[in-house]
């Protein structure tokens, strides 16, 4: 039996137009709750992509601190929430992501993104929207002076400090002549042109580049062009196959003799350092922003933040022992939540009219005690550059685990400022 | 390192490039040869192939090397029977229209990609080698799984070429690529041979990757190298011919092993692409292929 609906019969048109105005009017509709609603921060996340694997943590890391957060008190009195929204790790959506977490989610700031990209791509997008955007992409260019006052970086150092501070160590007790073998785009160009200066600085000798595509899946091809005169291997990779290439420089040198290999946690972030085929690690020498296993001398805030955002003390997740964190960069989002709250209540904000004020009072920060806000250590962030700058591990792999032996100062990694973002306009 | 061994690495990274291509793109050829069908979601069949293995790898409770054997027979088994699906529900409800069967795959190549995204997640999962064995020569070391995978891809390729003119159904799928309408004339169920030929099609192109897969990891974006490769070389080789398919892939991946391991794996690229542009233009049908 059909129904007669004679009198009712919409035709889709209508029934477009009628969806339309409705989304036309609750777009228009003014917030109901004006003063009690929450702070609302964006969160722009490499869920997918080549980045994926610190999304996933950063991800986790974000929801502990907000809760850490939260607990305490929330932020001026008001509850914080986080909205995620996912970039695909890919620099043209990481614009489109700036934009959409302002304009249809209203979120007072931006922060999280690693991938230097992504950065350089979305942050000319947060300068024209005029909204705070605190990035944790390690890369240069934000003390360079090459992107805009809007743009500030309280939770990491960036390359040049790190690999500056520990140039000498690795001439000191490696060796003089270095190879680089890097990922080709800006982060990897960080790392070529700063470590390159720091070898020169101190009486070494680069004695071959090797630029890797971020995507490549294949690398027993690059690795010949590595001069037979080397003496330290200087190797930092990113993406999906970073395994592969770790794996395959195990290959290569097999039981062979072989350089002293330095190289970046980067290439081995959430892979277990005790995979097969990575035995030849023992005794090779890494870069941690933050020690991935829990060390001797951890202090007690390290205890809780590990269970905060819960990771054992080899670095894996406490639920899947296979689910390696990517411990050595995602603290940064955690200090950088921290650094919001801190500067949100320094310049009491209240809401998107208080923008530049906030980053104001982030600018007038200089001093970071080490604590549950800053667990990778203590730091000193330069307001006119926008850059922190932070402590470097450098760790060996000892019976397959990671253990620190070096810790660089504050100093070491210091550099001449290049950029005073607090005079420009906003 | 000297010239010896460095032409020693090249065309050992290059035969292994080789055997994977060639097992990914006779996939592609005989797709094309037989149903007509540009299937630009080949690339797709490949990275289920390696998503599969790990699945299998991961959950079955067996030692590595018995698991990944498993893999190497059940993955290719169930992304046929998805190609065979899909032919089955798209392709030939299209009437197998050229231009339309392009279109649908790459509705196809997204819906399994991001299939792949949703139920896999996107992180790169490594797959245990069913045996790790490595060469060690005076200048450099090997991987001896690498080697093994030039010999498993031979042993696939033989069976196809054995399949194809020894058996029955070979011979059926010949004559439907000679002249369908004939081949349906003389009783032949063209259907049946379309679905199983994209099956085929798809089921190398995962064999290939259940192979690649202990050497690189099983990652939802992975299809994308493997499809632009196989295109170069089909192209290359003439569309739908399996021999001058085998030939390319052995041209392309030497050429790449070794121009990339003297010069730069970009440069490698480069070429490869040139070389198609100019078989375009000189030799619309490829080195190998007949002309249409």
């Amino acid at each position: 039996m059909t129904t007669n609906m004679t009198g009712f019969a919409p035709s889709r048109r209508t029934l477009l137009k009628g969806a339309g105005a409705g989304l036309l009017a609750s777009a228009f509709a003014p917030p109901v709750w004006a003063q009690s609603a929450p702070i609302k921060l964006g969160f722009q996340l490499h869920r997918t992509g080549i980045g994926a694997a610190y999304g996933r943590w950063y991800e986790r890391t974000a929801q502990a601190a907000l809760k850490v957060v939260n607990d305490g008190g929330g932020i001026n009195g008001r509850p914080v929430e986080i909205v995620f929204e996912d970039d695909g790790t890919d620099p043209k959506r990481g614009a489109e992501v700036v934009e959409k977490l302002v304009s249809q989610h209203n979120c007072d700031l931006i922060f999280g993104p690693l991938f230097s990209h992504v950065v350089i791509g979305s942050a000319p997008r947060a300068g024209e929207l005029k909204v705070p955007y605190l990035v944790c992409s390690e890369g240069y260019h934000v003390a360079s002076g090459m992107l805009n006052r809007w743009t500030m970086q309280p939770g990491i150092t960036d390359v040049r400090a790190q690999v500056s501070s520990m140039a000498p160590w690795v001439l000191a007790n490696l060796g003089k002549k270095v190879t680089m073998v890097f990922p080709d785009y800006a982060f990897g160009h960080d790392h070529r042109d700063f470590f390159s200066a720091a070898v020169k600085a101190g009486g070494g000798e680069i004695v071959g580049l090797i630029a890797v595509p971020p995507t490549e899946t294949s690398f027993t091809r690059y690795l010949p062009q590595i001069p037979a005169e080397t003496e330290v291997l200087y190797h930092v990779m990113v993406g999906p196959a970073v395994l592969t290439f770790v794996k395959e420089l195990g290959e290569f040198y097999g039981s062979g003799p072989r350089p002293q290999i330095f190289g970046f946690i980067d290439s081995l972030e959430a892979v277990d350092t005790a995979s097969p085929g990575l035995e030849f690690l023992e005794g090779t020498h890494f870069w941690e922003g933050h020690n991935r296993v829990k060390q001797a001398d951890a202090p007690d805030y390290e205890t809780t933040y590990r269970a905060a955002v819960g990771v054992d003390d080899n670095g894996a997740s406490v639920s899947d022992a296979k689910d390696v964190s990517t411990y050595a960069h995602m603290f940064s989002v955690w200090e950088t939540l921290h650094v919001i709250k801190a500067g949100m209540e320094a310049s009491g904000y209240q809401g998107v009219g208080d923008r530049q004020k906030f980053v104001e009072a982030v600018e007038a920060m200089t001093d970071m005690p080490a604590g549950l806000a800053h667990v990778q250590g203590d730091k000193k962030f330069n307001g006119k550059t926008h850059q922190v700058f932070g402590h470097q591990f450098i760790s060996q792999v000892q019976g397959g685990k990671l253990m620190r032996v070096h810790t660089t100062s504050l100093e070491d990694g210091m550099y001449e400022d290049a950029v005073d973002y607090s005079t420009q306009s906003f | 390192m000297s010239f010896g061994p460095f032409l020693l690495l090249a065309l050992l990274e290059g035969t292994v490039m080789a055997a994977v291509l060639a097992l990914t793109a006779v996939g592609l050829s005989l797709v094309f040869g037989v149903m007509r069908v540009v299937n630009v979601a080949h690339g797709e069949f490949f990275m289920l192939g390696a998503v599969g293995a790990w699945f299998i790898t991961y959950y079955l409770p067996l030692p590595p090397g018995l698991a990944w054997l498993v893999a190497l027979i059940i993955a290719p088994l169930v992304v046929g029977a998805i190609a065979a699906l899909a032919d089955v529900t798209i392709l030939k409800r299209l009437k197998y229209d050229p231009e339309a069967t392009i279109v649908a795959t790459i509705g196809l190549l997204y819906i399994l990609q991001q299939a792949a995204l949703t139920f896999y997640g996107p992180d790169a999962r490594p797959v245990e080698p069913p045996f790790s064995l490595r060469l060690q020569f005076p200048w450099f070391g090997y991987s001896g799984y690498k080697l093994f995978v030039v010999a498993a891809a031979g042993a696939i390729l033989l069976a196809v070429w054995l399949f194809m003119t020894r058996t029955k159904a070979g011979l059926v799928m010949r004559a439907t690529q000679v002249d369908m309408e004939t081949a349906r004339a003389f009783g032949i169920n063209v259907d049946r041979v379309y679905a199983g030929t994209f099956a085929l099609g798809a089921a190398l192109a995962a064999a290939a990757a259940v192979l690649i897969v202990p050497i690189q990891q099983a990652h939802y974006l992975m299809g994308h190298d493997p499809l632009l490769l196989s295109f170069i070389v089909v192209i290359i080789g003439g569309l739908g011919s399996i021999r001058g398919t085998l030939i390319a892939a052995l041209l392309i991946g030497l050429s790449d092993g070794v121009i990339s391991m003297f010069f730069s794996p970009t440069l490698a690229k480069i070429i490869a692409t040139l070389l198609v542009a100019m078989v375009l233009v000189f030799r619309p049908q490829g080195l190998f292929g007949a002309r249409a």
